[in-house]
Protein backbone atom coordinates (compact mmCIF):
# COMPACT_ATOMS: atom_id res chain seq x y z
CA UNK A 1 0.00 0.00 0.00
CA UNK A 2 1.69 3.36 -0.92
CA UNK A 3 0.60 6.35 1.00
CA UNK A 4 0.74 9.82 0.73
CA UNK A 5 3.44 11.32 2.78
CA UNK A 6 1.83 15.15 2.82
CA UNK A 7 -1.12 13.73 3.43
CA UNK A 8 -0.25 11.42 6.06
CA UNK A 9 1.94 14.47 7.77
CA UNK A 10 -1.05 16.85 7.24
CA UNK A 11 -3.48 14.61 8.96
CA UNK A 12 -1.45 13.83 12.10
CA UNK A 13 -0.76 17.66 12.46
CA UNK A 14 -4.30 18.34 12.33
CA UNK A 15 -4.99 15.43 14.93
CA UNK A 16 -2.91 17.20 17.10
CA UNK A 17 -4.66 20.45 16.63
CA UNK A 18 -8.04 18.49 17.03
CA UNK A 19 -6.91 17.38 20.42
CA UNK A 20 -5.73 20.74 21.51
CA UNK A 21 -9.51 22.22 21.22
CA UNK A 22 -10.80 19.92 23.96
CA UNK A 23 -8.52 22.06 26.53
CA UNK A 24 -9.44 25.46 24.90
CA UNK A 25 -13.15 24.04 25.38
CA UNK A 26 -12.17 24.03 29.21
CA UNK A 27 -11.48 27.09 28.95
CA UNK A 28 -13.89 28.79 26.69
CA UNK A 29 -16.39 27.07 29.36
CA UNK A 30 -14.13 27.55 32.46
CA UNK A 31 -13.97 31.16 32.01
CA UNK A 32 -17.90 31.37 32.04
CA UNK A 33 -18.72 29.73 35.36
CA UNK A 34 -18.35 31.04 38.23
CA UNK A 35 -14.89 31.29 40.38
CA UNK A 36 -16.02 27.64 42.86
CA UNK A 37 -16.57 25.65 39.94
CA UNK A 38 -14.20 26.36 37.46
CA UNK A 39 -12.03 23.35 38.25
CA UNK A 40 -14.57 21.16 38.12
CA UNK A 41 -15.57 22.19 34.53
CA UNK A 42 -12.01 22.07 33.32
CA UNK A 43 -11.93 18.60 34.88
CA UNK A 44 -14.83 17.28 33.56
CA UNK A 45 -13.03 17.85 30.19
CA UNK A 46 -10.29 16.52 30.52
CA UNK A 47 -11.51 14.00 32.18
CA UNK A 48 -13.39 13.23 28.84
CA UNK A 49 -10.14 12.95 26.68
CA UNK A 50 -8.61 10.23 29.29
CA UNK A 51 -12.70 7.74 28.78
CA UNK A 52 -12.58 8.51 25.13
CA UNK A 53 -9.03 7.95 24.41
CA UNK A 54 -9.41 4.75 25.62
CA UNK A 55 -12.73 3.55 24.38
CA UNK A 56 -11.99 4.38 21.31
CA UNK A 57 -9.44 2.52 20.34
CA UNK A 58 -10.57 -0.43 21.95
CA UNK A 59 -14.49 -0.30 21.03
CA UNK A 60 -15.90 3.13 19.64
CA UNK A 61 -13.16 3.52 16.38
CA UNK A 62 -14.44 -0.25 15.33
CA UNK A 63 -18.11 0.64 15.88
CA UNK A 64 -17.89 3.87 13.53
CA UNK A 65 -15.82 3.00 11.20
CA UNK A 66 -15.74 -0.74 11.16
CA UNK A 67 -17.03 -3.16 8.41
CA UNK A 68 -20.96 -2.49 8.54
CA UNK A 69 -22.97 -4.89 9.98
CA UNK A 70 -25.51 -7.12 8.28
CA UNK A 71 -25.52 -4.07 5.93
CA UNK A 72 -28.01 -1.49 7.00
CA UNK A 73 -25.51 0.64 7.46
CA UNK A 74 -26.45 1.64 11.78
CA UNK A 75 -23.60 0.29 13.38
CA UNK A 76 -19.84 -1.26 12.43
CA UNK A 77 -18.53 -4.45 13.68
CA UNK A 78 -16.07 -5.23 15.92
CA UNK A 79 -13.77 -6.33 13.16
CA UNK A 80 -11.07 -3.05 14.54
CA UNK A 81 -11.56 -4.08 18.00
CA UNK A 82 -8.58 -3.25 20.03
CA UNK A 83 -7.00 -1.73 16.55
CA UNK A 84 -6.77 -5.30 14.51
CA UNK A 85 -6.86 -5.51 10.89
CA UNK A 86 -4.50 -1.81 10.76
CA UNK A 87 -3.43 -2.94 7.30
CA UNK A 88 -6.76 -2.83 5.58
CA UNK A 89 -8.54 0.23 4.33
CA UNK A 90 -11.04 1.86 6.67
CA UNK A 91 -14.30 0.31 4.76
CA UNK A 92 -16.30 2.14 2.32
CA UNK A 93 -13.41 4.58 1.32
CA UNK A 94 -12.53 3.70 -2.16
CA UNK A 95 -12.27 4.39 -5.91
CA UNK A 96 -12.19 7.93 -5.67
CA UNK A 97 -12.44 8.46 -2.20
CA UNK A 98 -9.71 6.26 -1.36
CA UNK A 99 -7.76 7.38 1.85
CA UNK A 100 -4.21 8.05 1.11
CA UNK A 101 -3.02 8.15 4.84
CA UNK A 102 -2.48 4.91 6.84
CA UNK A 103 -5.94 3.72 8.77
CA UNK A 104 -3.92 4.53 12.06
CA UNK A 105 -4.02 7.89 11.04
CA UNK A 106 -7.71 8.12 9.99
CA UNK A 107 -8.07 6.33 13.90
CA UNK A 108 -6.33 9.18 15.25
CA UNK A 109 -7.89 11.40 13.50
CA UNK A 110 -11.24 10.40 14.44
CA UNK A 111 -10.42 9.84 18.21
CA UNK A 112 -10.34 13.47 18.50
CA UNK A 113 -13.70 14.44 17.11
CA UNK A 114 -15.06 11.28 19.27
CA UNK A 115 -13.37 13.10 22.52
CA UNK A 116 -14.80 16.66 22.15
CA UNK A 117 -18.10 16.05 21.81
CA UNK A 118 -19.16 14.54 24.75
CA UNK A 119 -16.82 17.27 26.02
CA UNK A 120 -19.28 19.80 24.39
CA UNK A 121 -22.49 18.89 26.97
CA UNK A 122 -20.42 19.83 30.01
CA UNK A 123 -21.40 23.47 29.00
CA UNK A 124 -25.32 22.49 29.33
CA UNK A 125 -25.01 21.00 32.69
CA UNK A 126 -22.33 23.36 34.37
CA UNK A 127 -21.71 23.73 37.78
CA UNK A 128 -24.64 20.79 38.71
CA UNK A 129 -23.16 17.04 37.63
CA UNK A 130 -21.43 14.64 39.71
CA UNK A 131 -18.22 14.15 38.92
CA UNK A 132 -18.62 9.73 39.09
CA UNK A 133 -21.89 9.48 37.60
CA UNK A 134 -20.29 12.42 34.68
CA UNK A 135 -17.74 9.66 33.63
CA UNK A 136 -19.80 6.71 33.86
CA UNK A 137 -22.12 9.40 31.46
CA UNK A 138 -19.66 9.85 29.20
CA UNK A 139 -18.35 6.31 28.64
CA UNK A 140 -22.02 4.55 27.80
CA UNK A 141 -22.95 7.56 25.71
CA UNK A 142 -19.72 7.77 23.67
CA UNK A 143 -20.36 4.11 22.56
CA UNK A 144 -24.49 4.48 22.31
CA UNK A 145 -24.74 7.74 21.14
CA UNK A 146 -21.80 9.09 19.66
CA UNK A 147 -20.24 5.52 17.39
CA UNK A 148 -23.98 5.24 15.85
CA UNK A 149 -24.00 8.55 14.50
CA UNK A 150 -20.66 8.81 13.53
CA UNK A 151 -21.68 5.88 11.47
CA UNK A 152 -24.54 6.96 9.75
CA UNK A 153 -22.93 10.55 8.95
CA UNK A 154 -19.32 9.86 8.73
CA UNK A 155 -18.71 6.52 7.57
CA UNK A 156 -19.15 6.20 3.70
CA UNK A 157 -21.04 2.72 4.51
CA UNK A 158 -23.45 4.82 7.12
CA UNK A 159 -27.21 5.06 5.96
CA UNK A 160 -27.45 8.70 6.31
CA UNK A 161 -24.04 9.18 4.14
CA UNK A 162 -25.56 6.75 1.39
CA UNK A 163 -28.84 8.90 1.26
CA UNK A 164 -27.09 12.12 0.45
CA UNK A 165 -26.56 14.06 3.44
CA UNK A 166 -23.35 16.17 3.74
CA UNK A 167 -21.50 16.83 6.50
CA UNK A 168 -17.84 17.78 6.06
CA UNK A 169 -16.35 17.80 9.54
CA UNK A 170 -19.04 17.37 11.98
CA UNK A 171 -21.98 19.67 11.81
CA UNK A 172 -24.03 16.95 12.49
CA UNK A 173 -22.20 14.44 14.41
CA UNK A 174 -20.24 16.45 16.48
CA UNK A 175 -22.45 19.99 16.88
CA UNK A 176 -26.21 18.54 16.64
CA UNK A 177 -25.27 15.58 18.33
CA UNK A 178 -23.67 17.10 21.60
CA UNK A 179 -25.90 20.26 21.56
CA UNK A 180 -29.20 18.19 21.78
CA UNK A 181 -27.70 15.80 24.29
CA UNK A 182 -26.54 19.25 26.56
CA UNK A 183 -30.54 20.35 26.54
CA UNK A 184 -31.43 16.49 27.18
CA UNK A 185 -29.39 16.11 30.33
CA UNK A 186 -30.11 19.67 31.48
CA UNK A 187 -33.66 18.79 31.37
CA UNK A 188 -32.74 15.54 33.20
CA UNK A 189 -30.67 17.17 36.06
CA UNK A 190 -32.72 20.37 36.20
CA UNK A 191 -31.68 24.32 36.44
CA UNK A 192 -28.91 25.70 38.86
CA UNK A 193 -29.53 26.53 42.06
CA UNK A 194 -30.65 30.78 41.84
CA UNK A 195 -31.22 30.72 37.99
CA UNK A 196 -32.59 33.03 36.70
CA UNK A 197 -33.09 34.65 39.70
CA UNK A 198 -29.40 34.97 40.70
CA UNK A 199 -26.90 36.51 38.63
CA UNK A 200 -24.22 33.86 37.84
CA UNK A 201 -21.94 36.05 35.76
CA UNK A 202 -18.53 34.72 33.90
CA UNK A 203 -15.98 34.92 36.55
CA UNK A 204 -13.34 35.40 34.08
CA UNK A 205 -13.57 36.68 30.51
CA UNK A 206 -9.80 36.84 28.97
CA UNK A 207 -9.98 33.03 30.09
CA UNK A 208 -13.13 32.32 27.78
CA UNK A 209 -11.21 34.52 25.12
CA UNK A 210 -8.25 32.60 25.24
CA UNK A 211 -10.29 29.20 24.94
CA UNK A 212 -11.99 30.60 21.74
CA UNK A 213 -8.92 31.23 20.20
CA UNK A 214 -7.47 28.18 20.81
CA UNK A 215 -10.89 26.41 19.61
CA UNK A 216 -10.52 28.59 16.53
CA UNK A 217 -6.45 27.61 16.08
CA UNK A 218 -7.84 23.94 16.51
CA UNK A 219 -10.98 24.23 14.33
CA UNK A 220 -8.46 24.63 11.65
CA UNK A 221 -6.86 20.96 11.88
CA UNK A 222 -10.50 20.24 12.45
CA UNK A 223 -11.87 21.16 9.57
CA UNK A 224 -8.92 21.49 6.94
CA UNK A 225 -7.99 17.90 8.18
CA UNK A 226 -11.44 16.72 7.28
CA UNK A 227 -10.47 16.64 3.69
CA UNK A 228 -8.17 13.59 4.67
CA UNK A 229 -4.89 15.08 2.97
CA UNK A 230 -2.78 17.83 1.99
CA UNK A 231 -4.78 19.94 -0.98
CA UNK A 232 -7.05 21.93 -3.15
CA UNK A 233 -10.08 20.68 -0.72
CA UNK A 234 -8.51 21.10 2.40
CA UNK A 235 -7.32 24.82 1.59
CA UNK A 236 -10.85 25.71 0.69
CA UNK A 237 -12.18 24.52 4.06
CA UNK A 238 -9.45 26.36 6.11
CA UNK A 239 -10.40 29.39 3.96
CA UNK A 240 -14.05 29.04 4.96
CA UNK A 241 -13.53 28.55 8.26
CA UNK A 242 -11.68 31.55 8.85
CA UNK A 243 -14.20 33.05 6.69
CA UNK A 244 -17.43 32.20 8.20
CA UNK A 245 -15.69 32.56 11.73
CA UNK A 246 -14.76 35.96 10.99
CA UNK A 247 -18.36 37.00 9.69
CA UNK A 248 -20.04 35.23 12.60
CA UNK A 249 -18.08 37.40 15.12
CA UNK A 250 -18.80 40.46 13.31
CA UNK A 251 -22.78 39.71 13.11
CA UNK A 252 -22.90 38.46 17.09
CA UNK A 253 -21.65 42.18 18.08
CA UNK A 254 -23.50 43.67 15.58
CA UNK A 255 -26.67 42.29 16.48
CA UNK A 256 -25.72 43.20 20.44
CA UNK A 257 -24.97 47.03 19.41
CA UNK A 258 -28.25 46.80 17.07
CA UNK A 259 -30.69 45.67 19.85
CA UNK A 260 -29.43 49.03 22.13
CA UNK A 261 -26.10 47.34 24.22
CA UNK A 262 -22.79 47.18 23.31
CA UNK A 263 -20.89 45.01 21.62
CA UNK A 264 -19.23 42.67 24.29
CA UNK A 265 -16.08 40.72 24.38
CA UNK A 266 -17.71 37.91 25.34
CA UNK A 267 -20.12 38.52 22.44
CA UNK A 268 -16.88 38.50 20.40
CA UNK A 269 -15.98 35.30 21.28
CA UNK A 270 -19.41 33.56 21.23
CA UNK A 271 -19.52 34.91 18.00
CA UNK A 272 -16.16 33.25 16.58
CA UNK A 273 -17.32 29.92 17.89
CA UNK A 274 -20.89 30.14 16.65
CA UNK A 275 -19.39 30.46 13.18
CA UNK A 276 -16.92 27.69 13.53
CA UNK A 277 -19.74 25.57 14.10
CA UNK A 278 -21.87 26.56 11.77
CA UNK A 279 -18.59 26.20 8.59
CA UNK A 280 -17.96 22.51 10.12
CA UNK A 281 -20.49 20.37 7.87
CA UNK A 282 -20.41 23.38 5.03
CA UNK A 283 -16.50 24.14 4.50
CA UNK A 284 -15.16 21.68 1.75
CA UNK A 285 -18.68 21.94 -0.10
CA UNK A 286 -19.30 25.85 -0.16
CA UNK A 287 -17.70 28.34 -1.95
CA UNK A 288 -16.72 31.74 0.19
CA UNK A 289 -19.40 33.68 -0.72
CA UNK A 290 -21.41 30.62 0.87
CA UNK A 291 -19.06 30.83 3.82
CA UNK A 292 -19.55 34.48 4.70
CA UNK A 293 -23.65 33.94 4.59
CA UNK A 294 -23.31 31.24 7.05
CA UNK A 295 -21.23 32.44 9.16
CA UNK A 296 -22.81 36.01 9.49
CA UNK A 297 -26.10 34.29 9.37
CA UNK A 298 -24.71 31.81 12.93
CA UNK A 299 -23.70 35.15 14.45
CA UNK A 300 -26.58 36.46 14.61
CA UNK A 301 -29.07 33.49 14.75
CA UNK A 302 -27.60 32.18 17.35
CA UNK A 303 -27.33 35.52 19.35
CA UNK A 304 -30.79 35.71 19.11
CA UNK A 305 -31.40 32.07 20.27
CA UNK A 306 -29.21 32.63 23.52
CA UNK A 307 -32.48 34.04 24.67
CA UNK A 308 -34.92 31.01 24.22
CA UNK A 309 -33.69 29.25 27.04
CA UNK A 310 -34.99 32.14 29.69
CA UNK A 311 -38.16 31.37 27.58
CA UNK A 312 -38.58 27.86 27.95
CA UNK A 313 -37.14 27.57 31.48
CA UNK A 314 -34.46 25.78 30.64
CA UNK A 315 -30.98 26.37 32.12
CA UNK A 316 -28.23 25.37 29.29
CA UNK A 317 -26.20 26.96 31.41
CA UNK A 318 -23.55 28.19 28.49
CA UNK A 319 -25.63 28.10 25.82
CA UNK A 320 -24.39 24.51 24.21
CA UNK A 321 -28.15 24.20 22.70
CA UNK A 322 -27.85 28.12 21.06
CA UNK A 323 -24.79 27.84 19.69
CA UNK A 324 -23.64 24.28 19.06
CA UNK A 325 -27.23 22.46 18.13
CA UNK A 326 -28.61 25.86 16.56
CA UNK A 327 -25.01 26.92 14.47
CA UNK A 328 -24.92 23.38 14.02
CA UNK A 329 -28.65 23.47 12.18
CA UNK A 330 -27.99 26.61 10.65
CA UNK A 331 -25.07 25.43 9.15
CA UNK A 332 -26.11 21.74 7.79
CA UNK A 333 -29.17 23.46 6.28
CA UNK A 334 -27.25 26.16 4.56
CA UNK A 335 -25.40 23.43 2.50
CA UNK A 336 -28.74 22.62 1.08
CA UNK A 337 -28.80 25.72 -0.10
CA UNK A 338 -25.39 27.06 -0.61
CA UNK A 339 -23.29 23.57 -2.00
CA UNK A 340 -21.48 24.06 -4.75
CA UNK A 341 -20.09 20.89 -6.94
CA UNK A 342 -17.02 23.30 -8.14
CA UNK A 343 -15.50 23.01 -4.18
CA UNK A 344 -17.03 19.47 -3.42
CA UNK A 345 -19.88 17.23 -2.76
CA UNK A 346 -23.48 17.99 -4.81
CA UNK A 347 -25.12 21.16 -5.67
CA UNK A 348 -27.58 22.88 -3.76
CA UNK A 349 -30.56 24.86 -4.39
CA UNK A 350 -28.50 28.12 -5.13
CA UNK A 351 -26.55 26.04 -7.56
CA UNK A 352 -29.04 24.38 -9.91
CA UNK A 353 -29.15 21.38 -7.35
CA UNK A 354 -32.69 21.64 -6.28
CA UNK A 355 -34.33 20.91 -3.36
CA UNK A 356 -32.42 17.29 -3.04
CA UNK A 357 -29.78 18.04 -0.96
CA UNK A 358 -31.62 20.45 1.13
CA UNK A 359 -34.21 17.66 2.21
CA UNK A 360 -31.05 15.09 2.82
CA UNK A 361 -29.67 17.89 5.18
CA UNK A 362 -32.85 17.98 6.57
CA UNK A 363 -33.37 14.65 7.23
CA UNK A 364 -29.70 13.93 9.04
CA UNK A 365 -30.59 17.34 11.25
CA UNK A 366 -33.80 15.84 12.65
CA UNK A 367 -32.93 12.32 12.61
CA UNK A 368 -29.31 12.80 14.54
CA UNK A 369 -31.33 15.74 16.92
CA UNK A 370 -33.76 13.38 17.67
CA UNK A 371 -32.03 10.30 18.29
CA UNK A 372 -29.34 12.23 20.62
CA UNK A 373 -31.93 14.15 22.38
CA UNK A 374 -33.77 10.91 23.47
CA UNK A 375 -30.81 8.60 23.93
CA UNK A 376 -29.40 11.28 26.24
CA UNK A 377 -32.26 11.60 28.44
CA UNK A 378 -32.79 8.03 28.73
CA UNK A 379 -29.19 7.59 29.94
CA UNK A 380 -29.16 10.52 32.05
CA UNK A 381 -32.67 9.37 34.11
CA UNK A 382 -30.96 6.44 34.45
CA UNK A 383 -27.62 7.17 36.10
CA UNK A 384 -30.29 9.73 37.83
CA UNK A 385 -32.01 6.96 38.97
CA UNK A 386 -29.36 4.66 40.12
CA UNK A 387 -26.15 6.41 40.91
CA UNK A 388 -27.49 10.37 41.14
CA UNK A 389 -26.46 12.40 38.32
CA UNK A 390 -26.59 16.04 40.66
CA UNK A 391 -24.52 16.99 43.31
CA UNK A 392 -26.05 17.40 46.84
CA UNK A 393 -27.30 21.12 47.54
CA UNK A 394 -24.48 21.90 50.06
CA UNK A 395 -22.65 20.80 47.71
CA UNK A 396 -22.94 23.00 44.90
CA UNK A 397 -23.21 25.73 47.18
CA UNK A 398 -20.11 25.65 48.27
CA UNK A 399 -18.75 24.92 44.81
CA UNK A 400 -17.93 22.19 42.84
CA UNK A 401 -13.93 22.67 42.90
CA UNK A 402 -13.77 21.99 46.83
CA UNK A 403 -16.87 19.51 47.35
CA UNK A 404 -15.95 17.36 44.02
CA UNK A 405 -12.07 17.88 43.63
CA UNK A 406 -10.58 19.29 47.25
CA UNK A 407 -8.94 22.19 45.42
CA UNK A 408 -9.44 25.46 44.51
CA UNK A 409 -8.45 27.50 41.78
CA UNK A 410 -6.95 30.83 42.95
CA UNK A 411 -4.93 31.22 45.71
CA UNK A 412 -2.93 34.46 45.62
CA UNK A 413 -2.83 36.07 48.84
CA UNK A 414 -5.52 34.11 49.93
CA UNK A 415 -2.69 31.08 51.03
CA UNK A 416 -1.28 33.33 53.24
CA UNK A 417 -4.45 34.67 54.93
CA UNK A 418 -5.79 31.16 55.28
CA UNK A 419 -2.71 29.41 56.69
CA UNK A 420 -2.71 32.65 59.18
CA UNK A 421 -6.44 33.16 59.43
CA UNK A 422 -8.72 31.24 62.86
CA UNK A 423 -5.62 31.82 65.99
CA UNK A 424 -5.84 29.68 68.73
CA UNK A 425 -7.85 26.67 68.71
CA UNK A 426 -8.39 26.14 64.59
CA UNK A 427 -5.24 26.43 63.78
CA UNK A 428 -3.56 24.13 66.98
CA UNK A 429 -6.53 21.88 65.40
CA UNK A 430 -4.69 22.24 61.68
CA UNK A 431 -0.91 21.35 62.77
CA UNK A 432 -2.18 18.47 65.07
CA UNK A 433 -4.39 17.34 61.70
CA UNK A 434 -1.75 17.42 59.41
CA UNK A 435 0.88 15.44 62.04
CA UNK A 436 -1.08 12.90 63.33
CA UNK A 437 -4.33 12.24 61.04
CA UNK A 438 -3.14 13.07 57.52
CA UNK A 439 -6.01 11.69 55.92
CA UNK A 440 -8.31 14.64 56.90
CA UNK A 441 -10.22 15.83 54.19
CA UNK A 442 -9.78 19.17 52.80
CA UNK A 443 -13.32 19.91 53.46
CA UNK A 444 -13.08 19.29 56.87
CA UNK A 445 -10.41 22.05 57.15
CA UNK A 446 -12.31 24.26 55.01
CA UNK A 447 -15.20 24.21 57.79
CA UNK A 448 -12.52 24.43 60.20
CA UNK A 449 -11.21 27.78 59.33
CA UNK B 1 -2.46 62.59 65.32
CA UNK B 2 -5.04 61.96 62.31
CA UNK B 3 -5.70 59.02 60.43
CA UNK B 4 -7.18 59.96 57.10
CA UNK B 5 -9.23 57.72 55.36
CA UNK B 6 -10.33 58.03 51.65
CA UNK B 7 -12.34 55.90 49.85
CA UNK B 8 -11.48 56.84 45.99
CA UNK B 9 -12.30 55.76 42.18
CA UNK B 10 -9.50 53.20 41.91
CA UNK B 11 -8.03 55.55 38.49
CA UNK B 12 -8.07 58.76 40.90
CA UNK B 13 -5.07 56.61 42.63
CA UNK B 14 -2.32 58.86 41.29
CA UNK B 15 -3.64 61.88 41.43
CA UNK B 16 -4.29 61.56 45.25
CA UNK B 17 -0.98 60.22 45.36
CA UNK B 18 0.52 62.70 43.66
CA UNK B 19 -1.20 65.51 45.80
CA UNK B 20 0.33 63.44 49.03
CA UNK B 21 3.63 63.46 48.22
CA UNK B 22 3.41 67.44 46.90
CA UNK B 23 2.10 67.66 50.69
CA UNK B 24 5.53 65.88 52.08
CA UNK B 25 2.86 63.01 53.24
CA UNK B 26 5.65 60.03 53.72
CA UNK B 27 3.76 56.99 53.03
CA UNK B 28 0.01 55.39 52.61
CA UNK B 29 -1.74 52.44 52.89
CA UNK B 30 -4.08 51.08 50.01
CA UNK B 31 -6.41 48.12 49.70
CA UNK B 32 -9.17 47.39 47.55
CA UNK B 33 -12.96 47.22 48.84
CA UNK B 34 -16.10 46.89 47.50
CA UNK B 35 -19.24 49.42 48.45
CA UNK B 36 -21.94 51.42 47.85
CA UNK B 37 -23.37 54.82 47.92
CA UNK B 38 -25.27 56.85 46.15
CA UNK B 39 -24.14 55.70 43.06
CA UNK B 40 -25.36 52.18 43.87
CA UNK B 41 -24.36 49.38 41.45
CA UNK B 42 -23.97 49.40 37.95
CA UNK B 43 -25.42 46.80 34.89
CA UNK B 44 -23.23 44.55 33.22
CA UNK B 45 -24.56 42.29 30.36
CA UNK B 46 -23.45 39.12 29.80
CA UNK B 47 -24.73 36.95 26.21
CA UNK B 48 -27.65 39.41 26.58
CA UNK B 49 -28.47 38.64 30.34
CA UNK B 50 -28.46 42.12 32.74
CA UNK B 51 -26.70 41.56 35.62
CA UNK B 52 -27.27 44.46 38.41
CA UNK B 53 -23.76 44.72 40.32
CA UNK B 54 -24.33 45.82 43.95
CA UNK B 55 -21.13 46.86 44.52
CA UNK B 56 -18.71 48.83 43.14
CA UNK B 57 -15.35 48.73 43.28
CA UNK B 58 -13.44 51.70 45.35
CA UNK B 59 -9.70 52.12 46.63
CA UNK B 60 -9.45 53.00 50.24
CA UNK B 61 -6.43 54.88 50.74
CA UNK B 62 -5.15 55.46 54.43
CA UNK B 63 -2.89 57.97 55.67
CA UNK B 64 -2.05 59.25 59.30
CA UNK B 65 -0.98 63.04 59.77
CA UNK B 66 -0.29 65.25 61.93
CA UNK B 67 -2.96 67.33 63.62
CA UNK B 68 -1.86 70.89 62.14
CA UNK B 69 -1.66 69.05 58.36
CA UNK B 70 -4.87 67.15 58.20
CA UNK B 71 -7.37 70.16 57.42
CA UNK B 72 -4.98 70.77 54.73
CA UNK B 73 -4.46 67.62 53.47
CA UNK B 74 -8.04 66.30 53.53
CA UNK B 75 -8.65 69.49 50.83
CA UNK B 76 -6.09 68.30 48.95
CA UNK B 77 -7.00 64.95 48.51
CA UNK B 78 -10.55 65.61 48.09
CA UNK B 79 -9.40 67.99 45.60
CA UNK B 80 -7.35 65.19 43.67
CA UNK B 81 -9.99 62.53 43.82
CA UNK B 82 -12.87 64.67 42.32
CA UNK B 83 -14.50 63.73 39.11
CA UNK B 84 -18.08 65.62 39.53
CA UNK B 85 -19.91 62.60 39.15
CA UNK B 86 -21.16 60.74 41.30
CA UNK B 87 -19.01 57.98 42.98
CA UNK B 88 -16.39 59.87 43.88
CA UNK B 89 -16.44 58.69 47.02
CA UNK B 90 -15.98 59.79 50.78
CA UNK B 91 -13.11 61.11 52.83
CA UNK B 92 -13.22 61.36 56.68
CA UNK B 93 -11.17 61.82 59.73
CA UNK B 94 -10.46 59.78 62.99
CA UNK B 95 -8.40 60.73 65.92
CA UNK B 96 -5.43 58.55 66.41
CA UNK B 97 -4.36 57.91 70.17
CA UNK B 98 -0.64 56.80 69.62
CA UNK B 99 1.97 55.56 67.06
CA UNK B 100 4.87 53.32 66.87
CA UNK B 101 7.55 52.76 63.82
CA UNK B 102 8.42 49.32 64.52
CA UNK B 103 11.41 49.17 63.16
CA UNK B 104 13.28 52.24 65.90
CA UNK B 105 10.30 52.00 68.34
CA UNK B 106 9.92 55.98 67.97
CA UNK B 107 6.49 56.94 69.15
CA UNK B 108 3.99 59.38 68.26
CA UNK B 109 4.49 62.38 65.76
CA UNK B 110 8.08 61.12 65.62
CA UNK B 111 6.83 58.19 63.87
CA UNK B 112 5.38 60.11 61.39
Amino acid sequence: MHYNSGDTAWILASSALVLFMTPGLAFFYGGMVRSKNVLGMLMQNYVVIGIVSIVWVFLTYSMSFGTDWGGYGIIGTLHFFGLAHMTQAVPGYTGASAQTIPPLVFVIFQMMFAVITPALITGSTADRLRFGPFVVFVLIWSIIVYAPVAHWVFSPTGWLFKLGAEDFAGGTVVHINAGAAGLAVAMVVGKRKGWPKEPMPPHNVPFVLLGAGILWFGWFGFNAGSALGANVLSANAFVNTNTATAAALLGWILVEKIRGGKSTTLGAASGAVAGLVAITPACGFVNVVGATIIGLAAGVICSLAISLKFKVRLDDALDVGGVHLVGGITGALLIGFFGTSTIGGVNGLFYGGGLALLGHQAIAVVVVGIYSFVVSWILAKIIDKTMGLRVKDDDELEGMDTSLHAESAYEFGGSLLRSLSGSGSSSAHLSVASKEEPIVSTRKIGEIL
Amino acid sequence: MKLIVAIVKPFKLEDVRNALSKADVKGMTVSEVQGYGRQSGHTEVYRGAEYQTQFVPKLKVEVVVSDEAATEIVDLMVEAARTDKIGDGKVWVVNVEDLVRVRTGERGADAL
